[in-house]
């Protein structure tokens, strides 16, 4: 239990951390936005590989097709005003955590894995609202970004009902 | 010229009763509901049984406009448009099944 919930917590851990250390710029934020994405696609394709349960699959694919979504709008927004996202210590430790993550639920199978990547999903997604809603939606400065990533804060609200939703069937 | 003038506003006064009130084989119409942003638009008002409802999804996300009494599920491509026909009358609580949070009633009158 303690290490399922490991990195959902490291990431909690990482994210706050952030909050308290200079507020991050928009090229920063864009950042962090795309690697939290990215980070969930790849748990999402790892799940599809892996997992046989109908369920889990659904929600893995839903987590693939939205995240994807989502970033493909934001590297069209980011082009469009100019930003390059900037690498940052709250990025490279995210994608740090998510690569231990991944080798992680590498070693599961079955039912194991299913609700480990469940389990993971519901931490991973509390601790990426939190810090979009209270770090990345009120820091960013410019308004295209702040909506889409508002728009992102419902979207991952959803994911993280479905998640709990999935993990109270695997129980 | 007097008479001729009453005869103007009496039909005015007719024309104006008609259209307060429209026949009851009033010819169905066609309503848009624009999805953005993780939302269902508002909901149209007077619907009827035969109306249209097209649902724009201008996010760039897939949603679907999903009926909970199943009497349609509209799949929506993010930037696509879906049509329904309404059927039955009564309250109808429409959802998307990717994104159950995103939640509309429509209120269909026979």
């Amino acid at each position: 239990m303690m290490k399922m919930l490991m990195f959902g917590g490291a990431a909690a851990l990482i994210l706050s951390t952030a909050a308290t250390a200079a507020a991050p710029s928009d090229p920063q934020i864009a950042h962090i936005a795309y690697t939290a994405g990215q980070i969930d696609i790849a748990a999402g394709k790892q799940a599809l590989a892996r997992s046989h349960d109908k369920r889990v699959r659904a929600f893995a694919q839903e987590m693939v097709r939205d995240h994807q979504a989502v970033n493909v709008k934001a590297l069209a927004l980011v082009k469009k005003l100019h930003v390059t996202p900037e690498a940052n210590p709250t990025s490279a430790a995210l994608s740090k955590g998510a690569a231990a993550k991944l080798k992680e639920l590498a070693r599961l199978h079955g039912r194991a894995f299913d609700r480990a990547y469940v389990r993971n999903e519901v931490a991973y997604h509390r601790t990426v609202n939190g810090a979009l809603r209270d770090t990345l939606i009120p820091g960013a400065r410019n308004g295209e970004l702040k909506s889409l990533l508002e728009t992102g804060l419902t979207l991952f609200t959803e994911h993280q009902k479905h998640a709990e939703h999935v993990a109270a069937e695997l129980r | 010229m007097r008479s001729g003038r009453l005869g103007l506003g009496a039909s005015a006064a007719v024309a104006a009763a008609l259209a307060l009130v429209p026949p009851a084989s009033a010819a169905p119409r066609v309503y848009t509901v624009v999805i953005d942003k993780m939302r269902f638009g508002p909901a149209p008002v007077g619907l009827h049984v035969g109306d249209r409802i097209v649902w724009a999804n201008k996010d760039f996300l897939r949603h679907s406009a999903t009926a909970a009494d199943r009497s349609f599920d509209v799949d929506l491509p993010a930037g696509k448009a879906g049509a329904v026909m309404l059927r039955k009358a009564g309250a109808i609580a429409v959802a998307c099944k990717f994104h159950p949070g995103m939640k509309l009633q429509l209120n269909v009158a026979t």
